[in-house]
């Protein structure tokens, strides 16, 4: 390995090798994690392009209608139909944890449940088409709570998957190979420095020998 | 206990007011960006943004993005609809896959 020096010591060799179990292990585990979030996040993503077609068809259908009804409104009475509201959404938020991702979860609560309570204003002087805009606004408001939970989700998994991938990548090109190089190297180098020891002894020893007994 | 937003202008969003929705006309004031935080950081889990105003706001917006709450979700305005919602959808596949799978056809 050309990059790093390593000592080419036994100890490192040992390191060096537990390293490498751990980076597989991770790099395994880290490659499941990322096959699980694409899965979730295409389904989840295919739902939220249909989700956002609907919303924006019924979007301008309401709109649409809210023009009529400014058409055949005065200004002022379609602004004071519309000023005091008698509805209110609150919504409760809760999380889901998908792959240690967490996502959002939004329950919505309307203060009274009678659906009639979208209409704030008296029938006698307003235009049906206000009735109309505001019952399809009401129609929709449900697909785009699941459409702000779902698009706010596939936000947070496309954040996730990349990172992911990017750990994935540079584990299974740099980490691993790196560290199986190093390995490489220490081990050559050691089988290298005990064949010599090998040779240096042996060599001694027929010097020692020829000393002893003039062979 | 959070609360949802609706956020452009008038015409595009007043009709939201009556399903008891939290409606903000923003598109006058001199520093709509400052306005904007202050809306997003207070108590709502979810904003709503015309497409128009989204355009604008990219810089604010983005800087959301890695928190769980608020949703910004940009919706077609009066106006119609220029396409930053759909390409927002677009640029999240491109991200997680690598290429848009999903909307190629």
């Amino acid at each position: 390995m050309a990059s790093t020096q390593v000592n080419p010591t036994r100890m490192e060799l040992t390191r060096l090798k537990k390293k490498l179990i751990t980076a597989k292990r991770g790099h395994k585990l880290l490659k499941d994690k990322r096959d699980e979030l694409m899965r979730q996040f295409l389904d989840l993503v295919r739902e939220n392009k249909a989700l956002r077609e609907k919303v924006e068809k019924g979007i301008e259908q309401a709109n649409k209608n809210f023009v009529m009804a400014k058409a055949g409104m005065e200004e002022q009475m379609v602004t004071a139909s519309l000023l005091a509201p008698k509805q209110e959404v609150t919504l409760e938020v809760s999380k889901k944890n998908v792959m240690s991702v967490n996502l959002p979860v939004f329950d919505y609560q309307t203060r009274t449940s009678d659906n009639n309570d979208i209409y704030s204003y008296g029938f006698a002087f307003t235009s049906g088409d206000l009735d109309y805009a505001v019952k399809y606004l009401a129609d929709i408001l449900p697909d785009m709570l699941r459409l702000a939970e779902c698009e706010k989700s596939c936000q947070l998994m496309a954040n996730e998957i990349e990172k992911t991938r990017r750990r994935v990548n540079a584990l299974e090109h740099i980490m691993i190979p790196q560290t199986q190089e190093s390995i490489k190297y220490i081990t050559m180098k050691l089988d290298e420095n005990e064949r010599s020891t090998q040779t240096r002894l042996m060599k001694v020893k027929d010097m020692m020998l020829k000393q002893a007994h003039n062979y | 206990m959070y609360k949802i937003a609706v956020v452009g202008d008038r015409d595009s969003i007043y009709g939201f007011a009556a399903l008891g929705l939290d409606i903000y006309d923003i598109t006058d004031e001199e520093n709509i960006g400052k306005k904007f935080k202050s809306i997003a950081d207070s108590k709502y889990s979810v904003i709503y943004i015309t497409e128009e105003l989204a355009a604008k706001l990219e810089k604010e917006i983005d800087s959301y993005k890695d928190a769980e709450i608020p949703a910004i979700i940009p919706i077609p305005g009066i106006k119609g609809n220029n396409g930053i919602g759909i390409s927002n959808v677009k640029k999240f596949v491109e991200k997680a896959v690598g290429s848009d799978i999903i909307f190629n056809d």
